[in-house]
Parts: structure tokens; C-alpha cells; sequence
């Protein structure tokens, strides 16, 4: 099979792994305290950069020695920036502290790392069992998760393929190499691994179909993506472990016979894109890529392709068409891309978790990937939940976990103890759910049966202040944005939909509108080309379905029952809660909409009033005296004092 | 060479005709703005040419399917009258409807459709969208409609057809996608004068010769 035999793979790659260790004991080994500091994309956001700097001048000025290791995301986005500590002499195993700033860093030098005092009140946990401080594995947070793609992500660096190498990183491909390509295809088969883009279609069967297309040259695309708004999965695991991606899009080209692979990620990912080329590079460097890999006859180039951002180029055939040089509009399938996709060549398009995946499964075997997930979706999931969650952040939990366990176990359920309303899944493809959906297990076919969409992963978690017909308004408004245009069902059909509810938050809705937007939506599905049409209507049609009540007020009472739409709402002060003589909202209000009653409360000018809600904030919590009411006309008469009693 | 029923009609054509254009030929008409033989990839879909075809689950457009042997194809159930009535409210509710004053009035594609379905010119139900600018004059020997046009993309091909490169292009996206002369920086380079294409394919009133044209020719 391989002209250079088994063992001169082996060879090549021992060496490789032998230094990988060497520096990981010389790392290990060295007694000074290590600072690991999460420096993907989000950490840095909540200033990460300047947690690393405060550590260094802070190590400087106490003249203290360490060594800072900077990693990519552990996924708690909640606590970032994130530092563990690992600080040996101090007796203490390694720390998990959140919400570290650069104040905070400069303390824990001081303090932890010189006097030797963690300082209990910031540790978040340890990150090993021990008889001092609680482990992180004692919360939901963590030891609900089941990690396969991101298990190394916050933990390594991403810009050191030593780092991954040193955790047993490409040694999968190197076993790959060793098998028939048939084998590797089986075996991915047998896993039942399916496509986490969205649609869920089972891998190994794709990756058959491209290796029996024929003798030519085939072509493998990892789909980077990644547009739909609010989920960011796919950056970070290539911000975190670019080389677990790169693993597994080395061995489908190697099972489909592909020399060439591209990487496809948007240009809004600088930090993704200048990981990735550094990771090829230092792969490529290192002979796991390139002409004969590890001395074997596989060659294999891997590209990484800027794309311009648009929503649709996500779709696989505007993705191809947008590497070609044209505008990235869809075309009708068949033929599939597995038949005539890139140049025309036989073309794998594959996610970024999809292609994650691979290695694991080679590594542990398929009946190991088997044992986790569900029967008909082995594995794992992994969300980026948002919105109105104590927890946010990535989560990858095991297929078939309960949306339940995931948003109130896992994820702390809702703040400031409001009542759940809705949790939306699959991005603008996807639906509204609500309680009664809560126990319905996670995998592609129990959520699609519900009318949501597992999508790439995005989920958003709303509380009872969330206005359904609002949440449908804000993804027709981004799917009728991102629309191509190709297509009149999605191009014009779609800004009907909006402009119906863009009326109807605004309290214009009209006798008709709920049932022009059910028939409506239901063409736009079937008449659609791809999948961005097929799926716009899905929000709208979950919502009215399950919040149809909604809907109704908006239209035939002019009403918001969660108080969101701001046309048909009313703020006023309840008289008995208002203090006399407080002035907090008065203040607060930008447009002077607060007059003072003759006998000191306060009240509402409604002509005036913006219905900001500043003036919510600003009443202090033992008043709570600031009401809001739907429709408008409920708000109740509260005189006005003439205008020259004020001047006096 | 395949051999199919179409509405109970047995027809044959070349292996690999498209589906559209055997029943055009043979007589049967199916609703249609975007197909024009030869663009491949098409960067339209009109969805106005859908068929029942036993086998498939939904109506699919049938110029993307290429005849076969024995398959058979329903031009009229109900599900597909539907989906082809819907796109046409849908692209009557951004046109401006006015066939007195427009030149194509009577071998308009969707007058013919319209009859042909029967949908009223203009649909109750949408409400209508029309675009701020009524025409666009930049181009020296053209003026085109937006509010007249169905994005067909037909003009487009045709030109570069007949120049090599085409002085038409789709510029914007989504619902303000439009056509437009915008990127081709000399139109002397076109035989715009002579040619007269894209006019003669438009299948609605959206592109007009300038009457200074007219004139100037004269
Ligand atoms: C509008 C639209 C956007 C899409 N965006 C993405 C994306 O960002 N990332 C992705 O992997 N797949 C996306 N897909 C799905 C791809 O077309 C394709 O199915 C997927 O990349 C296949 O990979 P998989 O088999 O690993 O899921 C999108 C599909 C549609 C219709
Ligand atoms: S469904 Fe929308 S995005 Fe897809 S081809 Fe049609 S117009 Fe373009
Ligand atoms: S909602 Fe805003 S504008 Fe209205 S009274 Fe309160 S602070 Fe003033
Ligand atoms: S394009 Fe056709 S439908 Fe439109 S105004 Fe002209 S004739 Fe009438
Ligand atoms: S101008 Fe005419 S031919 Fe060109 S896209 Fe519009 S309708 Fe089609
Ligand atoms: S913690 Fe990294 S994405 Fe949130
Ligand atoms: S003619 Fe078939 S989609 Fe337009």
C-alpha cells in the first residue's frame, strides 16, 4: 500500500512525537507556577490581553518567575477571561479563577503566586479532586459535558502543533495512513457519524460516494463558514484546536484520494484564519502535510479560503461557487457536490465539527462513538447557548441529553428568577420551542420532528419578557438580509413575511395577516432553491404554532403580552409604590417625560415618553414603582399639574 | 431516445433534453421566465416551471430535470398550480402594473401567465413593494424599469453571448437585487447600437431603447 512501508511512517513520526514530548516534560517538569490564560476570540473580548499583560508586568514587579501558556476557549463563556493556575509549591492543585481582569491578575501574583494564598473568594474550583478546595468537576457545568471535539480546546496551546502532538495528536493519522482507504470509509460508517452542518446527513456514506465517483481527483472543503448569528462554535474550535480539524480533513482526503483541501472560513475571523494558516504551516513544516506525508505517497495541500461573509456562501453550492470567483448564490442539486463540485471535481464539503469528530473516532473506534449519542445520532452536540441563561458559553454534551438538563441543569437556567418562555434552536433555519418541549431529547430527528432544526448549533434561551412575534421578526429580518436573490419564493416571499411582522410589533396588524403568513410561509418552504429559503419560515410557523395567542393579541387586540413591542406599550408609576419626593426617574429620563403631581409622585407625560425603560432601571428596587402596560390606552390618567405651577 | 407521459401524452425526446423545453416543444405549456437553453449554472430560479414527477416527493422546477425514460409527469395537480400561482402574486406584488404605457403589453410573459393560471393582474391579498427609482437611465441606448422587471437574468446571458462579456449584470442582493450597467466602464466596447438582444429577450417591458436613440438613428 504505501511505497514507503509501515515503518518508515512510524519512523517519521516517532521523532516528531519524541520532541513533542521532550519539550512537554521540559514544561511540565520546570517548578515554576504556569498560567494558563483562554486567549481565543472571546476571551479576548472580555480582555484577555490585558490579563496577559497585568501577569507579566505584575511577574516583573514582584520579580517572580512563571510561566504564561496561553490557550484557546475552555467554553465557559460566562467567566471569561479565564486563567488556571497551576502553582505547585503552594500545595494547592492547578485553580480554575473566572472573570480574571487585569486588577485581579496583578492581586493573584501577589498574593497567590508570592505569598502563596489562592484567595478563596475568587477560586472558581480546582481542576483536579483534592481535600482543599471543591473540584469544577462538582458542577453541572462540567461534568454534564461529554467531550470528543472540543476535549483539548482551553487546555492546549492552538499555536504550538507540538502542544497537540504531545496529546496524542495526529497519531490517528498516522494509523489512517497504515489502513486501506475503504477501511477508514467503513469504520466512519460504521460510527454513524453524521454531518453536524445542519443537515445531518451521515458522513461516512458522503465520503463513499466521493470515493466511488471515480479515479479522479477528489477535493475535500471544511466548511468554516459559520453564519448564522449568535453561534460561534466552529471559531472557537479552530481558535482552540485548529490541528484536531486539520487531522480529520488529512484523513478524508486520504480515504477519498484527495490531494487537495481548502479550508473555508469567513474573512470576519481574522484570529480563525491566522490560527489556521499558522497550524498548516507548522503541519506542513513538519511533514504531517505536504508532499509525501510522514514519507508515505500521500500528498496533500491544504488552502485556507477567505470568504466575504455572506449567510447563503454557507450553503455548500454558493460555497463553491464563491471559491470559484463568483457571486456565492446556490444552485439546484443534483448534482451533488460528491458529483460535480469544485472545478468540477468530486468534492467532500464537510463542517468543522463533522471533520473534528474523525479522529476520535479512529482513535477509540466506532463502537466507542457508538456508546455515546443516540442510536440514530451517535455522539456528541455542541451549542453555543445564549440569551437568558445564567451559564452561557459552549457546551458539547452527549446526543439525546434533554433540553431540560442542557438549559436549567448544565447551564444554570434562567436569571434573575424569571419564568422560561422559549428556547429557539438552529438559527434562523430553526424554531421556537416552548415548554412543553422541554423533555424532547437532542438529536437531529427529534428536533426537526418538533420544527426546530439542529442547525449548526446556535440556541437561544428566552425568558417570559420575550415577545415571540419580535424574536420571528429579527430572523426574517437577517434570512430576508442574507437572502440572494435567485429565487423568487425566498427573494420576495420572504419580505413579506417581514414587512407582515414588522406591522405587527408595530401594533398595525391587520384581520388576515396570521393566515397570510401561515400560507405564505408554507410555499416559500417547498418553492424555495436552498435550504436558506426552505428554512426562513421555520421561526415563524414554531412561533405561531406554539405562541398563537401571541400572534392574536398583536393583531386583534393590539396588545404585546411580554411588554417588548414598544408601539403598543404604556410606562406610568404606580402612585401607592412611588416615594415622595424621590427624583431617580426624573433624572434618568432623556426626554423630560416626568412630571411631578401636586402632591409629589410622579407621572407620565405619554406624549413625550420614548418608552426608553431607563426610568425602570433607574427606581430604586424598595419603590419598584415603575409600570408597564399593553395596549397603551390601559395606562391610567394621572394629572398633570399646569405648566406654571413648575416654572414657580 | 427517452420515451415519457407527460399528462397522459406520450412524448419523446433526446437523451438529455431538459424536461421544460420537450413539453414546450410538444406543446405543453408550463409556466416559465428564467430558462433559456445553454446557461449552466443558471443564476436565476424563477420557480414558475414546476411538475409533479411520480417518484418525487414535492413539485420540482422542470428545467432542472433532464427527460427520462418512462417517467411521468403531471404539468396541472393541484400542489403545483399552487406553488406556480403563489411566485407569480409573489412577482405581480413588486410590479408595477401599468400594460397600457408599456411596450410589451400583449406578448408579456406574465400577461400570459396570469391568463394562463388565473391570477388577476393585480392580486388581492400582498400588499405591493415597488422600488424608489421608477427608471434607470445611465445606460447611453437603454433605459431599464426595476419596478417592470422579473429578474429573469435573461439579458444578461444573452449579451454576453453575443459581446463575450455582457454590459448587464446583477448588482445588490436579496430583495433590492437588480440589474444594472454598473462595472462596465466603456459601453463603446458593446455593439449596444446594433444588437438590440437583451431588448428582444426580455419577456416583460423592463428594458426600452432610449427614444434619443430612436432618433439619433434616424
Ligand atoms: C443557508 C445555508 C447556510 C449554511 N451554512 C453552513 C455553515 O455555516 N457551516 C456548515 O458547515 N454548513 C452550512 N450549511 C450546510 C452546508 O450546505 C452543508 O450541508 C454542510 O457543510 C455539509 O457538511 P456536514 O455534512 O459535515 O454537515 C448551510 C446550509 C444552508 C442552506
Ligand atoms: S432560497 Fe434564497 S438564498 Fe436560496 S437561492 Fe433562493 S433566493 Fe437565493
Ligand atoms: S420610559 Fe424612558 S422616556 Fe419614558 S418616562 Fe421612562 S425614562 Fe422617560
Ligand atoms: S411588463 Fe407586462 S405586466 Fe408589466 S406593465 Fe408591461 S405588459 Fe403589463
Ligand atoms: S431586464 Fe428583462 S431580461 Fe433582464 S432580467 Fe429583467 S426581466 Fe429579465
Ligand atoms: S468561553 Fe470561549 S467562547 Fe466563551
Ligand atoms: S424556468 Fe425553471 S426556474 Fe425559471
Amino acid at each position: 500500500m504505501n511505497p514507503a512501508g509501515n515503518e518508515k511512517i512510524d519512523q517519521i513520526f516517532n521523532a516528531v512525537y519524541k520532541e513533542a514530548e521532550r519539550r512537554r516534560s521540559e514544561f511540565r517538569e520546570d517548578p515554576v507556577p504556569k498560567i494558563h490564560i483562554g486567549m481565543a476570540t472571546c476571551g479576548i473580548a472580555s480582555g484577555a490581553l490585558e490579563t496577559q499583560k497585568a501577569f507579566q508586568e505584575a511577574l516583573d514587579e514582584y520579580n517572580i518567575e512563571a510561566r504564561i501558556h496561553t490557550v484557546g476557549c475552555l467554553g465557559h463563556c460566562y467567566a471569561e477571561p479565564v486563567v488556571i493556575i497551576d502553582h505547585p509549591d503552594s500545595g494547592f492543585p492547578p485553580i480554575f479563577y473566572h472573570e480574571v481582569n487585569a486588577g485581579k491578575a496583578k492581586m493573584l501574583t501577589k498574593l497567590f503566586l508570592k505569598e502563596g494564598d489562592p484567595r478563596f473568594e475568587h477560586v472558581y474550583g480546582a481542576m483536579e479532586e483534592n481535600d482543599l478546595i471543591p473540584s469544577v468537576m462538582e458542577f453541572a457545568r462540567f461534568n454534564r459535558e461529554k467531550r470528543v471535539v472540543m476535549e483539548k480546546c482551553g487546555y492546549i496551546d492552538p499555536e504550538d502543533i507540538y502542544d497537540y502532538i504531545a496529546e496524542g495528536g495526529y497519531s490517528t493519522l498516522v494509523k489512517a495512513l497504515k489502513l486501506n482507504p475503504y477501511e477508514i470509509i467503513k469504520e466512519v460508517q460504521n460510527s454513524g457519524l453524521r454531518g453536524r452542518g445542519g443537515a445531518g446527513f451521515p458522513t461516512g456514506r458522503k465520503w463513499e460516494l466521493a470515493k466511488g465517483s471515480g479515479e479522479q481527483e477528489k477535493i475535500v472543503i471544511c466548511n468554516a463558514d459559520e453564519g448564522d448569528p449568535g453561534a460561534y462554535m466552529d471559531r472557537t474550535i479552530l481558535e482552540s484546536n485548529p490541528h484536531q480539524v486539520i487531522e480529520g480533513m488529512a484523513i478524508c482526503a486520504y480515504a477519498v484520494g484527495a490531494k487537495k483541501a481548502i479550508i473555508y472560513v469567513r474573512a470576519e475571523y481574522p484570529l480563525a484564519v491566522n490560527i489556521v494558516t499558522k497550524a498548516i504551516r507548522q503541519a506542513t513544516e513538519l511533514g504531517l502535510l505536504g508532499k509525501s506525508v510522514l514519507g508515505s505517497s500521500f500528498d496533500l495541500e491544504i488552502d485556507v479560503f477567505r470568504g466575504s461573509g455572506a449567510f447563503v456562501c454557507g450553503e455548500e453550492t454558493a460555497l463553491i461557487r464563491s471559491i470559484e470567483g463568483y457571486r456565492g448564490m446556490p444552485r439546484h442539486r443534483p448534482p451533488y457536490p460528491v458529483q460535480k463540485g469544485l472545478w468540477n471535481q468530486s468534492t467532500v464539503i464537510n463542517n468543522v465539527k463533522t471533520l473534528a469528530s474523525v479522529s476520535p473516532i479512529l482513535d477509540h473506534g466506532a463502537d466507542w462513538y457508538r456508546e455515546i449519542g443516540t442510536e440514530n445520532t451517535p455522539g456528541t452536540a455542541i451549542f453555543s447557548v445564549v440569551g437568558n441563561v445564567v451559564h452561557a458559553g459552549l457546551v458539547e454534551i452527549p446526543m439525546g441529553v434533554s433540553l431540560r438538563t442542557l438549559i436549567f441543569d448544565i447551564c444554570g437556567g434562567i436569571p434573575d428568577n424569571k419564568k422560561f418562555k422559549a428556547v429557539q434552536i438552529g438559527g434562523p433555519s430553526g424554531g421556537c420551542l416552548n415548554e412543553d418541549f422541554l423533555d424532547t431529547p437532542i438529536d437531529f430527528d427529534s428536533l426537526t420532528e418538533a420544527g426546530a432544526m439542529m442547525g449548526s448549533g446556535g440556541m437561544v434561551v428566552m425568558d417570559e419578557d420575550t415577545c415571540m412575534v419580535e424574536v420571528s421578526r429579527y430572523f426574517l429580518d437577517f434570512t430576508q438580509n442574507e437572502s440572494c436573490g435567485k429565487c423568487t419564493f425566498c427573494r420576495i416571499g420572504t419580505y413579506h413575511l417581514l414587512k407582515i411582522l414588522e406591522r405587527l410589533t408595530k401594533g398595525e396588524g391587520q384581520d388576515g395577516d396570521l393566515e397570510l403568513l401561515e400560507t405564505l410561509s408554507k410555499d416559500i418552504k417547498v418553492g424555495s432553491l436552498c435550504g436558506l429559503g426552505k428554512t426562513a419560515p421555520n421561526p415563524v410557523l414554531t412561533s405561531i404554532k406554539y405562541f398563537r395567542d401571541e400572534y392574536e393579541a398583536h393583531i386583534y387586540e393590539k396588545r404585546c403580552p411580554a411588554l417588548m413591542c414598544r408601539p403598543m406599550i404604556a410606562f406610568y408609576f404606580d402612585l401607592d409604590l412611588c416615594a415622595r419626593g424621590c427624583d431617580a426617574c426624573a433624572t434618568c429620563c432623556p426626554v423630560e417625560a416626568v412630571f411631578t403631581t401636586s402632591n409629589r409622585k410622579k407621572g407620565v407625560d405619554q406624549e413625550l415618553c420614548v418608552k426608553c425603560g431607563e426610568c425602570i432601571v433607574a427606581c430604586p428596587p424598595e419603590y419598584d414603582a415603575v409600570r408597564k402596560v399593553s395596549p397603551p390606552d390601559r395606562v391610567p390618567h394621572i394629572e398633570k399639574p399646569p405648566e406654571k405651577e413648575k416654572e414657580e | 431516445m427517452p420515451k415519457f407521459l407527460v399528462d397522459n401524452k406520450e412524448i419523446q425526446a433526446k437523451q438529455g433534453t431538459i424536461l421544460l423545453k420537450a413539453c414546450l416543444d410538444n406543446e405543453i405549456y408550463i409556466p416559465n421566465l428564467c430558462y433559456l437553453e445553454g446557461i449552466d449554472p443558471p443564476s436565476v430560479s424563477c420557480r414558475m416551471c414546476f411538475v409533479k414527477i411520480e417518484g418525487e416527493r414535492q413539485p420540482v422546477p422542470s428545467c432542472t430535470v433532464t427527460v427520462k425514460d418512462d417517467m411521468v409527469v403531471k404539468t396541472d395537480t393541484p400542489a403545483v398550480r399552487q406553488l406556480q400561482r403563489t411566485a407569480l402574486r409573489l412577482l405581480l406584488s413588486v410590479h408595477h402594473v401599468d400594460c397600457k404605457n408599456c411596450q410589451a403589453n400583449k406578448k408579456c410573459e406574465l400577461q400570459r401567465m396570469a391568463k394562463f393560471l388565473k391570477v388577476g393582474l393585480k392580486p388581492k391579498g400582498l400588499e405591493r413593494h415597488l422600488r424608489e427609482i421608477e427608471i434607470d437611465r445611465s445606460h447611453p441606448f437603454l433605459d431599464y424599469y426595476p419596478n417592470r422587471c422579473v429578474l429573469c437574468g435573461k439579458c444578461i446571458h444573452v449579451c454576453r453571448e453575443k459581446n463575450g462579456q455582457s454590459a448587464l449584470t446583477f448588482s445588490k442582493r436579496g430583495f433590492d437585487t437588480v440589474i444594472s450597467f454598473y462595472g462596465v466602464k466603456d459601453l463603446s466596447t458593446f455593439e449596444c447600437e446594433n444588437c438590440n438582444a437583451c431588448i428582444d429577450i426580455c419577456p416583460v417591458g423592463a428594458l426600452i431603447l432610449k427614444e434619443s436613440k430612436e432618433e439619433f438613428l434616424k
